[in-house]
């Protein structure tokens, strides 16, 4: 029950701060769910970032499958079950109620300061939040030199060319099934 | 920034035909489906813009922008703004509905796969290569947005501000924010021309 709790707390309120994106709140997350709670490793961590951007849909469906593992531990697949559906609950409907109230007043904000300043100010912020995600993702997972490397040439595919995500981020998966990474 | 005229009140059309509530569902779980291994935003305006013409090109931008500041993922927050525009209320949930139900059932199964199988060597294998390939679509985000925006010293600044004390020193993002948003709102701040 604790463990339910907790996370309803701990995504409702990430929700609120995930100001660009789920990505920002990573670092975060990452803190709260394998420092503070111990729900899993670091290294489950960054596989289930792995699992969760590769797979389809909203990018913030990791704290799913956070739930899912800290229900686990508590009560089996169904415990698991329900966790996931919580933390993901949680972590969608305080932000989007947010959404839907400003979505009513943005139209008559046309030419509002706050709009202009918000739009500008917050994009610089937003981009050095996320590369603090990429960083704390890659000391998650281990990476050695070999997998930085990997990290850079994924990097210039994907800004260079057209090439879908799944297939890049596939081979990377299969150089790491031979070792290679 | 380019200078993109907002529309005025009159000209922002409803659409011409009622759209039910299971076509919005639907098509947003279509946007999601479509979004496997990633680029949602790329697809959403693909769908919304293009086919459906549920919403203009400078709409969607500024849209997108709004989705990008405001919390919670991007691409939940465009289907909000997105049903509600068309159907209000209903329509807002509707839309979340469709993105994020078949995703969610989707991401069980795998995490029920993960946890279960998660301690052969194959499988930590696979994904610690993936994650190589996972921290390379954030950073390639970063760097085609990063291109627009971080444009003269001060956004610099507060790009290598907020990347320090996140990323490096491990600050709370709370603090964080409380820090640096008061800075970027004074600076991104409309002013007359005075120089």
């Amino acid at each position: 029950m604790t463990t339910y709790l907790q996370l309803a707390g701990l995504f409702a309120s990430l929700s609120l701060l995930s100001i660009g994106g789920g990505n920002a709140v990573l670092p975060e997350m990452h803190l709260q769910v394998v420092r503070g709670h111990h729900w899993m490793t670091d290294s489950q961590f960054a596989d289930i970032f792995s699992i969760s951007q590769t797979a389809p849909g909203p990018s913030i469906l990791i704290v799913t499958l956070v739930g899912y593992g800290a229900g686990l531990r508590v009560g089996g697949v169904p415990g698991a079950i329900l966790g996931g559906v919580i933390a993901t609950v949680a972590m969608i409907v305080p932000a989007a109620s947010l959404m839907y109230a400003v979505t009513l007043f943005w139209h008559k904000a046309q030419k509002s300061k706050w709009r202009i300043a918000v739009e500008r100010g917050f994009a610089p912020l937003t981009v050095g939040l996320i590369i603090a995600t990429s960083l704390v993702m890659s000391r998650a997972a281990d990476h050695d030199w070999r997998a930085y490397l990997l990290t850079a040439i994924c990097t210039a595919i994907f800004v260079f060319t057209k090439t879908n995500p799944l297939i890049v981020v596939f081979a990377a998966g299969v150089l790491g099934y031979f070792g290679i990474v | 920034m380019s200078e993109v005229d907002p529309p005025r009140e009159s000209e922002i059309d409803p659409p011409r035909e009622k759209v039910s509530l299971y076509e919005l569902a639907w098509t947003f779980n279509h946007i999601a489906l479509a979004s496997f291994g990633g680029g949602l935003s790329a697809w959403s305006r693909e769908v919304l813009v293009v086919e459906k013409q549920w919403m203009g090109e400078a709409e969607f931008l500024s849209a997108m922008t709004m989705c990008r500041i405001l919390p919670g993922a991007n691409q939940v927050n465009m289907a909000v703004f997105a049903g509600s525009k068309i159907r209000g209320l209903p329509g807002a949930l509707a839309a979340l509905f469709g993105l994020c139900l078949l995703p969610v059932v989707l991401i069980m199964v795998a995490g029920f796969f993960y946890f279960r199988f998660k301690e052969m060597p194959a499988v930590k294998g696979v994904l610690h290569g993936a994650s190589a390939g996972a921290v390379a679509l954030t950073l390639a985000m970063v760097i085609q947005t990063g291109r627009k925006c971080l444009t003269a010293m001060v956004p610099v600044l507060l790009f290598a501000a907020a990347f320090i004390l996140n990323g490096l020193l491990r600050w709370p993002l709370p603090v964080v924010l409380a820090i640096l948003a008061p800075i970027s709102l004074f600076w991104a701040w409309p002013r007359e021309r005075a120089v």
